[in-house]
C-alpha cells in the first residue's frame, strides 16, 4: 500500500499555522459572546417593563471600585504571561496571585451587592422582570469569573510548585485570553445594567 | 487505480479475535476522530429509524379522516419528538460524524485539533438524545402518565410555562437540547481549529477541498446560532425552576421574545444542516462527472455569503405575528436575496455536470435527485418568503411539505449519496450498487408521492399539527396518497439498512480508491489506519491525487 500513500514531499518553504489553543479559545469566545448577546438583548428589551418595583434606579449603586479591580486584573494577567515568557517564574506567580486577588475582590463585591439587594431591597429573580434579567445577566458573568478564577488559581498553584515553565507560555496565554474576554464582557454589562438601565 | 493490490484487510483480520468487552472498551474510550465519526453516524442512524417510525405512526393516523389510531396526546408527543429528534439527534450528529471522519483525512492531518474535546462533545450530545427518550419513562412518572414532551419542536411560550406543561416532560426537552447544544459547540470549535491549524504542508485555504470550506462556514455558523438557543434554553429553565419571568406574559414577559430567540437559532440551523449537504455534493458530483468542480472561488464565496445572509432571515417564520410592514419587508427581501448565492451553487453544479463523462452510480443518482429536489424546495421557499403569501399558508401543510422537501429531498438524498460514496472508505467494502439503485428508485417514488402531494392539502387549508380531520374537507385523497408514499420510503430505507449490513460482511473489497477520486482521503487505505497517513502528505493543488496519477499534467499548472 505504501506506494499509494506517498505524496511528493516538498520542504521548499516553512509551513507555519496558527496555534491551536488561540484559535480554539477565539472560537469559544465567539460562541460565549453570542450567549451573552442574547441575555443582553433580553435585558435591554425588558428595561422599564417591570410591572412592580423595585426599579434599578431605586436599588442599584455603581460598583466603581470592584469594576476597577476586575479591569486592572486584565493588566496583571498580561504581566504574568509576559513574565513567564521571559522565564521569570516567581514574578509570574506574583502577578497571577494579584490577578486572583483582584478577581476575588470583584466577586466579593458582587456577592455583597446581591446580599444587599435580596435582604435589604427584597429583589429576587422572582420579583419582577428587572430581577429576572439582572440576576441572570450579572450571574452569567459572575459564573464566568468563577470559572476563570478556578483556572487562574490552578495556574498559580502550578507556578508555585514550579511545574509551569516558559514552555507553557502558550497555555497561560490562552487562559489570559479568556480572562480578557470576561473583563471585556463586564464593560458591556456595566454599560447596559448600570448606565443605560439605570 | 485498479492496479493496486486489494487492500491489507486480510492481514489486519488475521490477528486473534478480541473479546467483546475489549472492543467495547476500545470504542468507549477512543479519541480517534474516525471512530468518533462512526459513532456519531451510527447513533444518528439509530435515531433516524426511531424518528422515521414516529413519522410513520403519524402518517397512519392521518391517512383517513376521523381516525383514532393514536390519541391526540400521543400525536402531540409524536410530532414533537419527531421534529426534535430529526434536527438535533439525526441531522446534527450525522453531519458532524461525516465531518469528523473526513476533515482530518482531507486536509492531511492525523487527528482533530482537540481529540479529547471531540470525545466529550460526542458523549454529551449522545447523552442528550438518551435523556430526550428517557422522558417516555420518566417524563412525569410520578403521575403515572409517563410522558414525552408535547410542546412542538419550537416550543412556543407560554405553552412551556409550568402552568401549561406540568410535570417534567418539557424539562427533558430543554435539557436534552441544552446538552446537544454544548456538544455541537464543542465539535464546531474543534472543526474550525482543525481546519485552521492542522492542514498539511501546501494545503493553503484556496486549495482545501470544498467540503472542508463548507464545514468551516457551517461550524462558524454553529457558534452564532446554537449559542443563542443555549441561552434561550437557560432562560426557559430559569423560568421553570427558579420562577423568573423571561417568557411569562402574566408578569410582563414576552412570548414573542422566545419566538425571536428560537428562530435566530432555527433558521440558520437549516443552513447548518444544508451546508454540509452542499459539501457532499461538491465532492461527489465532480468525481462522477470526471471533471474538476466548476467555479471553485465562486463556490467558496457563495458559501460564505449564505453563512452571512442566513443570519438575517429568521423572522420570516414570524410573518403572522404582526411585526409591522418594515420588518416584514426586510425579512422578505433578505430571504429572497439568499436565493442568489444558492442559485450560484446550483448553476456551478450544473456546469460541472455539463460536458462531463457522467458515471451514474447509486451515489450519483442520489446526487442528481438532490439537485432537482433542492431546486424545487428552494422555489417553494421563495414563494413562502413573500409575506402576504405566507399569511395565507403559514402553519399549513404547504409549509410542512416545503421544509420536508429541503430536509428529505435535499439533505437526506445527498446523505444517502455520501453513504454510497464514503462507505467503502469507512469499512473497506463497497455497498451493493444493485441494491443501491433499487433503494434510489423506491425512495424517489416514495418521496415524491409523499411530499409532492403534501403541498396540495396545505393549499386547501389543512393546518399542520392537527390530530385528525373531518371527511368533508376534501383532504382525504391527498392524505391517503401522502401516507402511501411513506410506505415506499420505509421499504427504501430498510433496503438501505440491509445493504449496509450485508455489504459490511459480504461486499466486494473496495481498495484505497474505488472511485478514482482526487482528494487526500483516497490516498490512504480503506479503512484508514488509526494514524491516517504514514507520511504527512504535501499538496501542490486542489486535487493532489490527480497530480499523483497524472504527473505529466498536474493541476498546479492551471490554478
Amino acid at each position: 500500500m505504501s506506494e499509494v500513500a506517498v505524496i511528493p514531499q516538498n520542504t521548499k518553504s516553512a509551513w507555519v499555522l496558527p496555534s491551536r489553543g488561540i484559535v480554539g479559545m477565539a472560537c469559544l469566545i465567539v460562541a460565549e459572546a453570542a450567549i451573552f448577546l442574547i441575555f443582553i438583548v433580553a435585558y435591554l428589551y425588558y428595561i422599564g417593563k417591570s410591572l412592580a418595583g423595585p426599579t434599578p434606579h431605586d436599588v442599584l449603586d455603581l460598583p466603581i471600585f470592584t469594576s476597577i479591580c476586575l479591569l486592572s486584573s486584565s493588566l496583571t494577567v498580561h504581566l504574568a504571561v509576559s513574565a513567564l515568557h521571559h522565564g521569570r517564574r516567581s514574578l509570574c506567580s506574583l502577578w497571577l496571585a494579584a490577578t486572583v486577588l483582584l478577581g476575588s475582590i470583584f466577586l466579593a463585591g458582587t456577592a455583597h451587592e446581591w446580599y444587599q439587594l435580596i435582604y435589604r431591597d427584597g429583589l429576587t429573580i422572582r420579583t419582577n422582570l428587572f430581577g429576572t434579567t439582572f440576576y441572570s445577566l450579572v450571574g452569567l458573568h459572575a459564573t464566568h469569573v468563577v470559572v476563570g478564577l478556578i483556572m487562574l488559581s490552578l495556574a498559580l498553584f502550578f507556578s508555585l510548585t514550579g511545574s509551569m515553565t516558559s514552555k507553557d507560555t502558550g497555555r497561560l496565554e490562552v487562559l489570559s485570553l479568556y480572562w480578557h474576554f470576561v473583563d471585556a464582557v463586564w464593560v458591556v454589562v456595566f454599560t447596559v445594567v448600570y448606565v443605560l438601565g439605570r | 487505480m485498479a492496479t493496486h493490490a486489494p487492500v491489507t484487510d486480510s492481514v489486519v483480520n488475521s490477528a486473534p479475535r478480541r473479546l467483546v468487552l475489549e472492543v467495547l472498551h476500545d470504542w468507549v474510550t477512543t479519541v480517534d476522530h474516525k471512530k468518533i465519526g462512526l459513532m456519531y453516524i451510527g447513533y444518528a442512524l439509530i435515531f433516524l429509524v426511531i424518528a422515521g417510525f414516529e413519522a410513520l405512526l403519524m402518517r397512519v393516523q392521518l391517512s383517513i379522516p376521523n381516525n383514532h389510531f393514536v390519541s391526540p396526546q400521543v400525536f402531540n408527543q409524536l410530532f414533537t419528538m419527531h421534529g426534535t429528534t430529526m434536527v438535533f439527534f439525526v441531522g446534527m450528529p450525522v453531519l458532524f460524524g461525516f465531518g469528523n471522519y473526513l476533515i482530518p483525512l482531507m486536509i492531511g492531518a492525523r487527528d482533530m485539533a482537540f481529540p479529547r474535546l471531540n470525545a466529550f462533545s460526542f458523549w454529551i450530545a449522545s447523552f442528550g438524545g438518551l435523556l430526550l427518550y428517557f422522558s417516555y419513562l420518566g417524563g412525569s412518572g410520578l403521575y403515572g402518565a409517563g410522558s414525552a414532551p408535547d410542546v412542538g419542536w419550537f416550543a412556543y411560550a407560554p405553552l412551556t410555562a409550568h402552568v401549561f406543561s406540568p410535570g417534567h416532560s418539557t424539562d427533558y426537552w430543554t435539557l436534552a437540547i441544552l446538552l446537544s447544544g454544548i456538544g455541537s459547540i464543542g465539535t464546531a470549535l474543534n472543526i474550525v481549529t482543525t481546519i485552521i491549524c492542522m492542514r498539511c504542508p501546501g494545503m493553503k485555504l484556496n486549495r482545501m477541498p470544498l467540503l472542508v470550506w463548507l464545514y468551516l462556514v457551517m461550524s462558524c455558523l454553529v457558534f452564532v446560532t446554537v449559542s443563542p438557543l443555549t441561552a434561550a434554553q437557560i432562560m426557559l429553565m430559569l423560568d421553570r425552576y427558579l420562577g423568573s419571568h423571561f417568557f411569562d406574559t402574566q408578569a410582563g414577559g414576552s412570548a414573542v421574545l422566545w419566538m425571536h430567540f428560537f428562530w435566530i437559532f432555527g433558521h440558520p440551523e437549516v443552513y447548518v444542516l444544508i451546508l454540509p449537504s452542499f459539501a457532499f455534493a461538491n465532492e461527489i458530483i465532480p468525481v462522477y462527472s470526471r471533471k474538476a468542480i466548476f467555479g471553485y472561488p465562486a463556490m467558496v464565496a457563495a458559501s460564505v455569503g449564505i453563512g452571512f445572509i442566513s443570519l438575517s432571515v429568521w423572522a420570516h417564520h414570524m410573518f403572522t405575528v404582526g411585526m409591522g410592514a418594515g420588518a416584514n419587508t426586510f425579512f422578505t427581501l433578505a430571504t429572497m436575496i439568499i436565493s442568489v448565492p444558492t442559485g450560484i451553487k446550483i448553476f456551478n453544479w450544473l456546469a460541472t455536470l455539463w460536458g462531463g463523462k457522467i458515471h451514474f452510480t447509486a451515489s450519483m443518482m442520489f446526487a442528481v435527485g438532490f439537485l432537482f429536489q433542492f431546486l424545487i424546495a428552494g422555489l417553494t421557499g421563495i414563494m413562502l418568503s413573500v409575506a402576504p403569501f405566507d399569511w395565507q399558508l403559514s402553519a399549513s401543510y404547504f409549509v410542512v411539505a416545503h421544509f420536508h422537501y429541503v430536509l428529505v429531498g435535499a439533505i437526506l438524498f445527498i446523505l444517502f449519496a455520501a453513504f454510497y460514496y464514503w462507505y467503502p472508505k469507512m469499512t473497506g467494502r463497497l455497498l451493493s450498487e444493485k441494491l443501491g439503485k433499487w433503494h434510489f428508485w423506491i425512495f424517489l417514488i416514495g418521496f415524491h408521492l409523499t411530499f409532492d402531494f403534501m403541498h396540495i392539502p396545505g393549499l386547501e387549508g389543512m393546518p399542520r399539527r392537527i390530530y385528525t380531520y373531518e371527511a368533508d374537507r376534501g383532504w382525504m385523497m391527498w392524505n391517503m396518497i401522502v401516507s402511501s408514499g411513506a410506505i415506499f420510503q420505509t421499504i427504501g430505507t430498510l433496503l438501505f439498512v440491509y445493504n449496509m449490513v450485508w455489504s459490511f460482511i459480504k461486499g466486494p473489497i473496495a481498495g484505497p480508491d474505488p472511485w478514482d477520486a482526487w482528494t487526500l482521503e483516497w490516498s490512504t487505505t480503506s479503512p484508514p489506519p488509526h494514524y491516517n497517513f504514514a507520511i504527512i502528505p504535501t499538496v501542490e493543488s486542489r486535487r493532489p491525487l490527480w497530480d499523483l496519477k497524472h504527473p505529466d499534467d498536474p493541476d498546479s499548472h492551471y490554478e
